[in-house]
């Protein structure tokens, strides 16, 4: 790929198209095809832009951003490296995806505030963005209380009560875990290792001890609750009234993601894996991880509501990532890396899906679903392959992921990981396929709803086929998220 | 030039203390607005040249009338009281076009020019306090600045102002004469009332007078503590905000608190600290268990508030006591956190009880539950309000996540895990209490209430903006407020014994 930018333009041009879109948004409030164009074009400019620095990061240029040391230890700064390489390039693609989708959702749904929504989307993604490209560990908190903030106004977007109520434990988990948990770990980081920036092989010493290293490690995984480890997922379940292209935001492109990516890259870079290997956290972390998956999984299996189990799955499913880190293995931490691109893509399909029947069906529960998929053949093909995906049945990115995960298990003989992989694979099959056989091989019962309904709207069956399209094809073509991914651990 | 240059330190008190005069005799709104705009906005060039000569120079010292220190009144600039200076007159500048419609709206005619004139009075006490090296002289001062208070809250738009101001004076006496009495004290001890001086001299006295040393630290510090509102010597401070009118809450909060924390400051930095080995009394250990009871239950009380200026009142109590806490620190992260968060507050909270007034001027209400919807209403008003809320809760990228920073270094310097923790633990209690007001504003269907609110006129709106813009710009850019705080901080500590 023949570069147009130099890398230093290209992130500072990333770092602001998602806001300058933002900015512009508003002022195309009356008029509401000049203001869809222009959130595609920005996502579209996004896309192209983060592309621009794949080339140069995989021969090993490192582009990077100072912009303002505010006191000593705290500055605002960016860097390009493999982990927040895959991070951006998830977020900016998924974007572009989700805003050929969200177009079709608010309009087919007639949803009020559309400007607000996209706008506050942008915001979202630009902090995603500055997450993802963060070259310090307070450039990544700012950006990530900037994430939250931002999609709030996303979650209560129904300003009903039940909207509220959501929007309140949004906040108060959110912001609460990060200022109470994470912020004094960045203190605490500083004073430690006197600096905040991202080094590989990590900044904190071995020789703080093992206590101290766990404390710590403690205060990053549950602080990070965008993560949502259990005990501290409570938030994404309730943020599940949204409008489902915030849903996606939430479970795919963003807000999760960016949680395990800040759990992964805490790990890799502020504590590095040797370290944490030689200091022995991996069985505690191997357990809140297991049990999240596990229980996650149990939870998930006696939800009616589609979205409510998507919900749970989504929990399980990030504790793979921080399983992957927790197994502390240079291929587990790969499977980790990968699999947030390869959940990305398959859960983004899934809610994608859940919208569609939404709109075009008017269907929220599991149990209504016999015979859907022979209306809606796209949608729910769709949603198969992204339930393979989840699953990790092979050919789906899914696969890729768990199996380097499995492997680094193996490696370090953590037979617990492992037990906890092939126990979640069965219980995923489990409230998974159930859907995929009623609405392609029940017949529908007669309870008073249209029948008659097809498919949703155009934008919204493109924008699924593509995901679901991603995820298969990310299993055939893994050269980039792999190549990052191996990158990230240096082996 | 040169004339006038040599003469800042008492020209910053003569002008608004002349303006005061003028405006008294205007007896017109109009005249008195444009005489107390006027002074305000050429105070701060005042402050700002001293800062300057300051930071190039080092302190300033000048005889008042030429009578030498001890003798004469000294007026003595450093760092610590150029910042003060910069601080009080600055927010003077920024908040006085606020005034002309606020003011205009909640109070009668006839009485408005003596509005800025007690303002200008006020101004002339606090600047006073914070300018003179005169222990007896800052007695006077804070008299000025306290009994000019008392009116300007009795002004306020109902007559439960009247009460409230009634029961500062009360309390305000009794600060006062806990400050006398200490000062009387520290007289008997040195036979001086020049701060620079009474420093030099308590030393000596120490080893056969102790016990009256202490007795004067201890009146002092409870008579400043009230003034500064220093928990559980706060009850005035609610009733206070809630009822006198909207842009003196803005303006006093602002200042006239912060401008006691400085005295305390002074006394136990640069007087106290200097004579004798404080660590070896309980005055830290006291003071840092009183903020983190501030920072507690204030906040927690503020949570349960029905009406929005009665709860900033009780996030301001809360607030500082993040400030007294990084005073009863002692050392340079945690005095630095204190100090740049009296800037950071003072911006935040201007701004948030400017933003109340600008409400009460369209909505005549401040009731929490009459406020649903306004943010869709009165949008930059609200947004403004919002961001400075951020900074109350301390998110990154605002000023109050600058003083948390220090703060929390300033309690690992120490060692205090725990503090650490409830540091960032009452930001939480913020978050609730402001998150209820910003969930009624701006998710709620705009009540019968605000139906007809609108943002305020350009004059209101400005200096809205300008001090919700200050929350963020400073929490990039501290060159102005942690830098000076740092090095003021570390020269208080080299002074300590």
């Amino acid at each position: 790929m023949t570069a147009v930018l130099s890398p230093e333009s290209a992130l500072a041009l990333a770092l602001l198209t998602p806001f300058v879109g933002a900015s512009v948004l508003p002022l195309f409030h009356d008029r509401p095809n000049l203001r869809e164009a222009v959130t595609l074009v920005t996502a579209a400019s996004l896309c192209f832009i983060v592309l621009q620095l794949l080339g140069p990061l995989q021969h090993g240029a490192r582009p990077e951003i100072d912009i303002i040391e505010i006191v000593p230890g705290l500055a605002v700064a960016f860097k390009v490296e493999p982990l927040g390489m895959l991070f951006g390039l998830v977020a900016s693609s998924l974007w572009f995806v989700n805003s050929i989708y969200s177009i079709g959702y608010m309009r087919g749904n007639d949803e009020p505030r559309q400007t607000t929504f996209y706008v506050c989307f942008a915001v979202a993604i630009g902090s995603a963005i500055g997450i993802a490209f963060a070259k310090n560990l307070f450039t990544l908190f700012l950006f990530y209380e900037a994430l939250t903030l931002s999609t709030y106004p996303l979650v209560t977007h129904k300003r009903n009560e039940e909207a509220i109520r959501a929007g309140r434990t949004y906040l108060i988990f959110l912001l609460g875990t990060s200022l109470l948990l994470l912020l004094p770990a960045i203190i605490a980081t500083w004073v430690f290792a006197g600096t905040l920036d991202f080094k590989p092989g990590g900044i904190l010493p071995a020789s703080l001890g093992a206590a101290t290293i766990a404390a710590l490690l403690a205060l990053y995984v549950f602080g990070i609750g965008k993560a949502a480890v259990m005990p501290l997922h409570f938030w994404l379940p309730a943020a599940m009234v949204a409008p489902t292209p915030v849903s996606a935001l939430l479970h795919a492109v963003a807000v999760v993601k960016a949680g395990v990516f800040s759990i992964l890259k805490v790990a890799v870079l502020v504590f590095g894996i040797d370290t944490l290997s030689s200091t022995g956290q991996a069985t505690w972390l191997t357990v809140v991880a297991g049990v999240t998956i596990i229980l996650a999984s149990v939870i998930a299996l006696r939800q009616d509501n589609l979205k409510r189990r998507l919900a749970y799955s989504t929990i399980s499913q990030l504790s793979y990532i921080v399983l992957g880190v927790a197994v502390l293995a240079p291929i587990s931490v790969t499977g980790a890396a990968m699999h947030i691109a390869a959940h990305a893509f398959s859960k983004i399909t899934l809610f994608f899906a859940a919208g569609s029947i939404y709109t075009a069906a008017h269907l929220t529960q599991v149990s209504q679903l016999d015979g859907i998929g022979r209306r809606m053949p796209w949608t729910m093909g769709a949603f198969t392959i992204g339930a393979l995906g989840m699953i990790g049945v092979p050919p789906t990115a899914g696969f890729l992921g768990k199996w380097f995960i499995l492997g680094g298990a193996m490696q370090t003989a953590n037979w617990l990981a492992v037990a906890v992989i092939f126990v979640s694979t069965l219980l995923n099959a489990g409230y998974f396929l159930p859907i995929v056989y009623r609405a392609f091989f029940c017949d529908s019962v007669d309870d008073g709803h249209d029948k008659h309904s097809g498919e949703a709207p155009w934008p919204i069956v493109v924008a699924l086929t593509v995901t679901a399209a991603g995820t298969v094809l990310m299993f055939f073509l893994p050269d980039v998220p792999f190549s990052l991914a191996k990158l990230i651990s240096g082996r | 030039m040169n004339a006038v240059w040599a003469h800042l330190p008492i020209l910053i008190v003569l002008v608004p203390l002349f303006g005061a005069l003028l405006a008294g005799f205007a007896r017109r709104a109009d005249p008195a607005f444009a005489i107390a705009l006027v002074v305000s906005w050429v105070i701060p060039f005042c402050a700002g040249a001293m800062l300057w000569q300051v930071l190039a120079s080092g302190p300033i010292s000048y005889h008042l009338g030429s009578w030498a220190p001890p003798w004469g009144i000294e007026y003595r600039v450093d760092a610590l009281n150029a910042f003060v200076l910069m601080l009080v007159s600055m927010i003077g500048a920024v908040t006085m076009p606020f005034a002309r419609r606020s003011v205009g709206f909640e109070i009668e005619e006839g009485q408005r020019p003596w509005f800025y004139c007690m303002y200008l009075l006020c101004l002339t006490g606090l600047l006073g306090i914070a300018v003179t090296g005169d222990a007896f002289n800052a007695f006077v001062f804070l008299e000025i600045s306290s009994l000019s208070t008392y009116v300007l809250i009795a002004l306020g738009r109902d007559r439960r102002a009247l009460l409230a101001a009634f029961q500062y004076l009360i309390m305000g006496t009794i600060g006062a004469t806990f400050y006398v009495v200490g000062v009387g004290l520290l007289y008997l001890m040195t036979g001086s009332l020049n701060m620079v001086d009474i420093a030099a001299r308590l030393g000596p006295a120490w080893a056969d007078n102790s016990r009256t040393i202490i007795a004067a630290l201890a009146f002092v510090t409870v008579g400043v503590s009230l003034k500064l509102a220093l928990f559980p010597l706060h009850v005035w401070l609610p009733n206070a905000y809630s009822y006198a009118p909207s842009w003196a809450t803005a303006f006093l909060s602002a200042t006239a608190t912060k401008v006691a924390i400085y005295l305390l400051v002074r006394f136990l930095f640069s007087i106290f600290g200097v004579a004798i080995d404080l660590r070896a009394l309980p005055v830290a250990a006291i003071i840092i268990g009183l903020s983190l009871a501030a920072m507690y239950i204030a906040s927690l009380i503020a949570v349960f508030q029905s009406s929005l200026s009665r709860m900033l009142a009780y996030s301001s109590v809360a607030q500082i006591g993040y400030i007294t806490l990084g005073i009863g620190f002692v050392n340079l992260a945690g005095l630095t956190g204190g100090l740049v968060h009296i800037v950071n507050h003072a911006l935040m909270k201007a701004a948030l009880f400017l933003a109340v007034g600008a409400v009460f001027f369209r909505a005549r209400t401040v009731q929490l539950d009459d406020l649903a919807g306004i943010g869709r209403k009165m949008p930059i008003t609200m947004t403004a309000f919002t961001v400075a809320c951020f900074g109350l809760i301390g998110t990154p990228g605002t000023s109050g996540f600058i003083s948390k920073w220090y703060l929390a270094l300033g309690a690992i310097e120490r060692g205090w895990w725990l503090v650490v923790f409830l540091i960032v633990g009452s930001s939480l209690i913020a978050l609730i209490y402001v998150g209820r007001v910003l969930e009624i504003a701006w998710l709620r269907e705009p009540s019968a209430a605000v139906a007809e609110a609108r943002d305020p006129p350009l004059s209101m709106l400005a200096p809205l903006v300008l001090l919700a813009a200050a929350t963020i710009y400073f929490g990039f850019d501290t060159e102005w407020t942690a830098g000076i705080a740092s090095t003021t901080a570390k020269g208080l500590l080299g002074g300590l014994r």
